[in-house]
């Protein structure tokens, strides 16, 4: 998935849980990544946020230090 | 097998209190109102009768079903006369005899007596009716007649004889009460009298050519052209129509192995014996020459197909699956379930793909159309679907209808809807386009709100405020269902003046009063129910529109009885059993999440095998890790991407980077343009299973022709799996269903067994509720209490500019289906061959546009063009056309811009522009030159 489209929906995701309080909408973030993201592209998006995230929305990178990603399989 | 006598009882059953009567001197009790016509068959009594059927309200016209009734003066028509308490009546007397002679005498003299050539012949009622009375000679020879009227036959499905008509009016009242389209008149007065369709042929008349009419012909005048060609059907099997979410049940009458007409079952609990131009008569692509009916294989897109065995392409496919994992992972590979094939069908591919490639790389159609509906409805309510049946339509005192075209796109509810709308109920349509609803006979919408398109946030935000500063919340409803807490934060949220009428009026262009006076409608009515269709779903706010109309019905306590609840109107046939069968690459059957450890347990210990706890890929995930390089297998059953998905290019670039592309289909459709094995699939006519449709009514599918390829669907799958290791053990798609009932705990007490005998169930069907259950959430919520969710707008960034100042929205029509693989291969041609741009007059003077002018339409994604239609149906700035037709390939057009929840795809919104052209775009015409190099088949080969 190229960065800009992955950006995109990652900071759509955001705008919804953004009218929840803080801890609320963080958690919703991360939540909603752990269970509809596939881990190839939540690995992606995890190391994104991690290089700086540029372009994501704060809440976001927030949350995407909580999500967990499995180690690569064959 | 099954069958069904279908006895027509003449009037249409009541719900009165018992009253009792003596027929022919045999006591009978039935409900007060019922017609002494209907008494009388409920007690074994005939009565002749013409104008009466069950299906009309009487009429009294014929004067064949006359009686004598004691005390009374005369001899009443026994179908308009409703039975009293003590009534004695007799049924058959001499003087009923003679007059009974007498009127068929003069309905006789002026009719064709041609019998034994008619194509009534063994199925005529007028016949009947003349060997009933014991009618053996007419006396009135010769005079004026109409035995010398023309036929039409213009309609590609029936023809309209009036010389054999007898205007009894059946069809007429056909057309008005079960359909509610009024095409028909009985033109003339006396002796003068004729049905028309409008003093025009029926092809150019406002008919929709449901069937309804020729359904309720006691004659040969309205007559399908099957019939006419083959003769009368000598059995029937019971099955559901193949097309629309409404799922309505049918009688294929056959003769031996060929279907010969599709009536629809009037014990049908969707549909209740009617049916819509699709289901009753577009079914000749199950035997279309396009069917591909051996398997086929080739190594590279560009080279011929080759036809192959079974066991040759069976194995080719699972050798290719196999190479590629061990070449680029276990994860690189995945399928997409079909809406259109059965539960069971559905369930085994998804088990293939979870215990046989050994990942959950599984999505189906629902991505693209109602996986908001899933997401919006769980999170509100706890169940991934519509909360009533059909049937409660009938208690709505309002119905709102958001982002839904019924008549349409649903037509059988739709006329169900309109009948609703007829005996008093008050509707508020929600939606872009003055659709049918908005305004047809005797049907109008009390509100149009007719919002800018990727608005639908906004207003139904703007509903909910209204609702909550008038103090409209349903308190009660609330305090004893819902959960406090999300209640009062939503309560809080809403009540800010951000969110009203005045305040978003310039956003989705509805005048606040109309928001207004709609709000209080809805709210104020003893029983509201929504009913929505993609219009909702197809926005980058889908989920969040689902989750609002959840809100608003919650807060107004219209959920948990009839006349009420919110319902989505699914698009394909099977799309809520697709869903419900674990068709999402985050759930198994059931909808319960692939990261819960005792669900997949259970799995894993059915099937014999370790399952993955992380969600897999969605469809569009799936071509961007194609385009990555990191996804290079699919099979696909049933399902045309390439047509039916967003932004083509990136769809067909995907398919591109893929090494071994399986589609199974009946045809070969857009997609198998980029594959490399095609199994050849079956027509529902051929299938064995159940569909789910949108009421979560589980009906069975049941095979009304041998199967033209071979194999059964279902068999494919197995053969597929086994060739790749992963055994699966059914010998009839029951034991499937009895492992779903086993896996499944809202499917738990369902059983082919209980289906034959129920008819259908609706889910959950369990201990609790063993007959299934046709209202979900009465007295609480699936998830306990009642979720309010926070529905903040947010304006999609699909934005028009001035290079893409117009809106496009797509949709359906009533005439074709979906991707049109199986209405462009029917009659149905007849009313639309190709997709046209409807745009306003506004729009189209400012171009230069006039109807049938060939138009460029553009987007930032692509350029297709096709015709246009000016249509004040739109609003100024918003245009609209359809995806049936691959020559135009319309989601060139459509971008990657998606529901945020869940990536279904906002098909109604996307910025264009629209201009004058004379060629078609440059697409179109590599694509055409493309389809022909890609769909050679080289032959003879080895066959099956």
């Amino acid at each position: 998935m190229d960065d800009e489209k992955m950006i995109h929906k990652v900071n759509e995701i955001a705008r919804f849980f953004g009218a929840y309080p803080h801890e609320e909408a963080v958690a919703g973030i991360a939540d909603h990544v752990q269970k509809f993201w596939e881990p190839r592209f939540r690995r992606q998006l995890v190391e994104y946020a991690a290089a700086g995230g540029a372009g994501l929305n704060p809440l976001a990178i927030e949350a995407l230090r909580r999500v967990i990603v499995p180690a690569e399989s064959r | 097998m099954p069958t069904s006598t279908e006895l027509d009882f003449g009037t249409p059953a009541r719900a009165g209190v018992p009253v009792r009567v003596e027929i022919d001197g045999k006591p009978i009790t039935v409900p007060a109102g019922t017609s002494v016509l209907r008494a009388a068959m409920e007690c074994g009594v005939e009565i002749p009768r013409l104008c009466a059927t069950e299906s009309l309200e009487p009429f009294g016209s014929c004067r064949l079903c006359v009686v004598e009734i004691e005390g009374r003066r005369g001899t009443p028509s026994s179908c308009t006369t409703p039975v009293e308490a003590g009534m004695k009546v007799t049924t058959q007397s001499p003087k009923l005899a003679r007059l009974r002679r007498g009127v068929m005498e003069l309905y006789i003299s002026d009719h064709p007596l041609d019998c034994l050539t008619c194509p009534a012949n063994g199925n005529c009622e007028l016949q009947d009716m003349a060997g009933a009375v014991g009618l053996r000679e007419v006396r009135y020879g010769s005079g004026a007649n109409h035995l010398h009227e023309t036929k039409d036959e213009s309609n590609p499905y029936f023809t309209f004889d009036p010389s054999k008509c007898i205007v009894c009016s059946r069809c007429v009242r056909a057309c008005e009460e079960v359909q509610g389209t009024f095409a028909l008149t009985v033109k003339g007065r006396g002796f003068a009298s004729k049905i028309s369709p409008g003093d025009m042929l029926f092809l150019e008349s406002e008919c929709v050519s449901c069937g309804a009419c020729v359904q309720a012909c006691p004659t040969a005048t309205l007559t399908e052209k099957s019939v006419i060609a083959a003769g009368q059907p000598e059995h029937s099997v019971i099955t559901t129509c193949a097309y629309c979410g409404v799922g309505c049940s049918f009688k294929a009458e056959m003769q031996g192995n060929e279907v010969i007409r599709m009536v629809p079952f009037k014990d049908g609990k969707a549909n209740h014996g009617h049916a819509c131009v699709k289901g009753r008569f577009a079914w000749g692509y199950a035997t279309h020459q396009d069917r591909i009916l051996t398997p086929m294989i080739r190594e590279k897109i560009t080279d011929p197909w080759r036809e192959v065995s079974w066991d040759e392409a069976l194995h080719y496919a699972a050798g290719e699956f196999r190479r590629i994992q061990a070449q680029y992972g276990r994860d690189s590979i995945g399928g997409i379930t079909s809406s259109r094939c059965t539960n069971e069908e559905t369930f085994l591919v998804q088990k293939l793909i979870r215990a046989g490639f050994g990942n959950n790389n599984v999505d189906t159609c629902a991505r693209v159309c109602h996986s908001p509906t899933g997401y919006g409805l769980s999170a509100t309510f706890g169940t991934s679907a519509g909360t009533q049946d059909f049937d409660s339509v009938d208690d709505a005192d309002v119905v709102m209808v958001v982002g839904a075209n019924p008549t349409d796109a649903h037509p059988v509810f739709g006329s169900r809807l309109k009948r609703r709308l007829r005996a008093g109920g008050q509707l508020i349509v929600v939606d872009p386009r003055r659709i049918e609803l908005v305004k047809s006979p005797h049907v109008e919408a009390k509100h149009h709100l007719g919002l800018r398109p990727g608005t639908n946030v906004a207003v139904i935000n703007a509903m909910a405020h209204v609702v909550v500063s008038d103090g409209l919340v349903d308190e009660t409803f609330v305090a004893e269902r819902c959960d406090r807490a999300t209640f009062e934060r939503w309560r809080e949220f809403i009540a800010d003046e951000r969110h009203s009428p005045e305040a978003v009026e310039a956003i989705t262009g509805v005048p606040a009063v109309e928001v207004r006076a709609a709000a209080r409608l809805y709210a104020t009515a003893r029983n509201a129910a929504i009913y929505y269709g993609l219009g909702v779903t197809e926005h980058s706010q889908g989920s969040t529109m689902v989750m609002g109309m959840a809100n608003l019905a919650m807060a107004t306590g219209n959920l948990g009885r009839r006349g009420v609840g919110v319902n989505p109107l699914r698009g394909q046939n099977n799309v809520q059993g697709s869903c419900d069968m674990g068709s999402f690459p985050h759930e198994f059957p059931g909808y319960r999440h692939v990261s819960n450890d005792a669900v997949r347990a259970t799995f894993e210990e059915a099937w014999g095998v370790a399952l993955g706890g992380e969600p897999g890929l969605r469809i569009p995930n799936m071509l961007d890790a194609a385009v990555d390089g990191t996804f290079k297998g699919i099979y696909i059953q049933g399902e045309d991407i390439v047509q039916s998905d967003p932004n083509t290019r990136h769809v067909v670039a995907g398919l591109e980077a893929m090494e071994c592309v399986v589609i199974q289909d009946l045809f070969l459709n857009e997609t198998a343009s980029y594959a490399h094995v095609f199994l050849p699939g079956s027509s529902f006519l051929e299938k064995d299973g159940t569909f789910t449709n949108s009421e979560r009514r589980i009906n069975r599918v049941r095979r009304a022709i041998k199967p033209m390829t071979g194999m059964a669907d279902w068999q494919v799958t197995i053969a597929l799996a086994k060739a790749l290791g992963c055994e699966m053990e059914y010998s009839h798609p029951s034991e499937i269903m009895a492992e779903i009932a086993r896996l499944t705990p809202t499917f738990h007490g369902v059983s082919y067994e209980k289906l034959d005998r129920l008819g259908s169930i609706q889910w959950p069907c369990n201990d609790a509720a063993p007959d299934g259950t046709p209202i979900m959430h009465v007295g609480g919520f699936a998830r306990g209490k009642g979720q309010f969710m926070i529905t903040e707008f947010v304006a999609t960034d699909e934005r028009t500019t001035d290079r893409f100042p117009l809106l496009l929205t797509t949709g359906r029509i009533l005439s074709q289906y979906n991707v049109g693989a199986q209405t462009r291969r029917t009659p149905n041609v007849a009313w639309r061959s190709e997709d046209v741009l409807e745009i306003h007059p506004w729009d189209a003077e400012n171009r230069g546009i006039n109807d049938g002018d060939l138009v460029e339409l553009a987007s930032r994604a692509g350029v297709t063009t096709l015709h246009a239609i000016v249509s004040e149906r739109m609003q100024p700035g918003v245009v609209y056309t359809t995806f049936h037709f691959p020559g135009t390939a319309i989601n060139v057009v459509t971008t990657e811009f998606a529901d945020w929840a869940t990536d279904c795809p906002e098909y109604k919104v996307t910025a264009v522009q629209v201009a004058k052209t004379s060629h078609t775009s440059t697409w179109q015409a590599s694509y055409a030159e493309m389809r022909d190099e890609t769909t050679r088949r080289k032959r003879p080969a080895r066959s099956i």
